[in-house]
């Protein structure tokens, strides 16, 4: 959203210099936490809770090293299932670009795995898989591994004709043109899809701690929610959101520096 | 002499489109050809036909004595839309050619150089193409092609997608670097002054599906520069007849 909007809203807004776009920003984060504090303390509820007592309770749960050790324990989780949605997304994703015969055999599959809610297959992989790390790791695989997969298709398909017409013209085989003309084409396509597999396998991730055996940031979650502790329960909530924003901003980052001109495109 | 390329009764049709010939030109060693008719008459597709890029539906291309049945190392091409990768950097991109034909190391380092300085880019080795205006895309992409040391250059309206003066510019670039590198030329144009100041000889195509109209030698001595050129009651001549045949062309169309 915040690409969207702030692109065109930007030309318009000379009449008032005064305070940039990221200035107006943090001054909006500050007001609604000093709100949320205010109203917090005022209402002085025990199931509400407010930033301040949040922050303490994070320091609390870091000093005993209760966070660290859920957090270790969500991230095995999240990096396995995206590692292996990586490694079988691409490899699958250029496949079914390749072949077309691979693609109609492959095609049914894909759309309805994709459009099934991931969600619905959680007995089912509980009854395969069992509870541990096996099933947790298949479901954040599953959350993952379409976009990156579709994107990779997509990134094949939408490499420039006259691109693949220079590499024949000047002889290029058949090799030499995926690693040239094709591959380079579809890698920011491939980014954005594990951007957008990021963003699904943290929900993967949490569901699975929910509903297979509990544990991980969704232990903690349910933990706190059960006893209520508020204050706790909102601290794997903000780590959850960091980590939203963080991988996803780092991947945005990736993208721009490996392909720059597709951003040079989009803004003429 | 013996031609350095033979077209030989080329058609080409799109579907229930005739878009070329049946085409027959012969293209003399280190000859300037240009070809030029009306919007739409299969220029281009003779120039793809020439590199070895689609075949003909009928007729023979040979270069050297040898049949065209695909793309030949010793035929580059130069195109409108520049071609050039975008994730390469110039350098990379003027290697190109060499790095495909596999050529060893040591000539790769030697000749780069060499073409980016005759294309008068030095210093811009390490910037990507969308940080270059439209001409400087334009003279990698010749680099890239002269680079390879191709013994037929085949060149695709390339100063089309330029601007006017740009395009002048181009025009005295490319006749001084043909004077120093005398390759070969087919060069497809709509420009009648292009086709002048340039070529030896004019193929002048008929409206589609094209056909060779008439085949005027250019009689105007070299070097050539687009001022002096155009200055030469020659010039005039050549260009009023070359207008002639394609508003005759054109009214075919109409």
């Amino acid at each position: 959203m915040r690409v969207a909007a702030a692109a065109p809203a930007q030309r318009r807004v000379p009449t008032r210099p005064r305070m940039t776009p990221a200035a107006i920003r943090w001054l909006s984060v500050a007001v609604g936490l000093g709100a949320w504090e205010a109203y917090g303390r005022l209402l002085g509820s025990p199931i509400f809770t407010y930033p301040s007592a949040i922050a303490r309770a994070a320091v609390a749960l870091v000093q005993t090293g209760e966070l660290q050790f859920y957090l270790q324990a969500s991230l095995v989780v999240l990096s396995l299932g995206l590692l292996l949605a990586v490694a079988a997304g691409i490899p699958l994703g250029v496949a079914v670009a390749r072949w077309p015969l691979l693609e109609h055999v492959t095609d049914p599959y894909i759309s309805a795995l994709y459009a099934t809610p991931t969600v619905a297959l959680i007995p089912i992989l509980v009854l395969w898989l069992g509870f541990q790390t096996q099933a947790k790791v298949a479901l954040v695989f599953l959350f993952c591994v379409f976009p990156i997969l579709i994107n990779t298709y997509q990134g094949v398909r939408s490499v420039d004709r006259r691109l693949l017409e220079v590499a024949r013209a000047f002889c290029s085989t058949e090799w030499a043109t995926w690693r040239d003309v094709i591959l380079p084409s579809a890698l920011p396509f491939i980014l954005a899809g594990i951007r957008l597999a990021i963003g699904r396998g943290l929900v993967g991730m949490v569901v699975a701690e929910f509903y297979t055996s509990i544990t991980g940031l969704g232990y903690m979650i349910v933990q706190y929610a059960n006893t209520f502790r508020t204050d706790r329960l909102f601290v794997p909530i903000v780590v959850l959101m960091g980590m939203g924003v963080g991988l996803t901003g780092l991947l945005k980052r990736l993208e721009r520096r490996i392909a720059p001109w597709m951003h040079v495109l989009r803004e003429e | 002499m013996t031609a350095k390329m033979v077209v030989e009764g080329v058609t080409k049709r799109f579907g229930d489109v005739s878009a070329l010939g049946p085409c027959s030109v012969q293209v003399q060693p280190n000859e300037f050809l240009c070809v030029i008719g009306p919007s739409g008459c299969g220029k281009t597709t003779l120039l793809r036909i020439l590199a070895g890029l689609v075949p003909p539906d009928e007729g023979r291309v040979w270069v050297d004595g040898e049949q065209v049945r695909g793309p030949r190392p010793e035929v580059a091409m130069v195109f409108q839309h520049f071609g050039l990768l975008p994730w390469k950097t110039v350098w990379d991109n003027v290697a190109y050619g060499l790095r495909l034909q596999g050529r060893p190391k040591a000539e790769i380092q030697e000749r780069v150089p060499k073409f980016i300085e005759l294309m008068g880019l030095r210093g811009f080795e390490h910037k990507y193409p969308y940080q270059l205006s439209g001409g400087m895309q334009q003279r990698v992409g010749i680099a890239r092609a002269l680079a390879v040391d191709p013994e037929v250059l085949l060149m695709d309206e390339p100063f089309g997608a330029l601007d006017a003066q740009t395009r002048e510019f181009m025009q005295e670039e490319l006749l001084r670097v043909w004077r120093t590198q005398r390759k070969t030329v087919v060069f497809v144009t709509h420009s009648i002054d292009e086709a002048i100041l340039l070529g030896d000889r004019i193929v002048v195509l008929s409206s589609r599906p094209g056909r060779v109209r008439e085949v005027l030698s250019v009689d105007i001595p070299r070097p050539r520069s687009g001022d002096r050129v155009r200055g030469l009651p020659r010039f005039h001549e050549l260009r009023h007849r070359l207008w002639e045949l394609l508003r005759a062309e054109a009214e075919v169309v109409r």
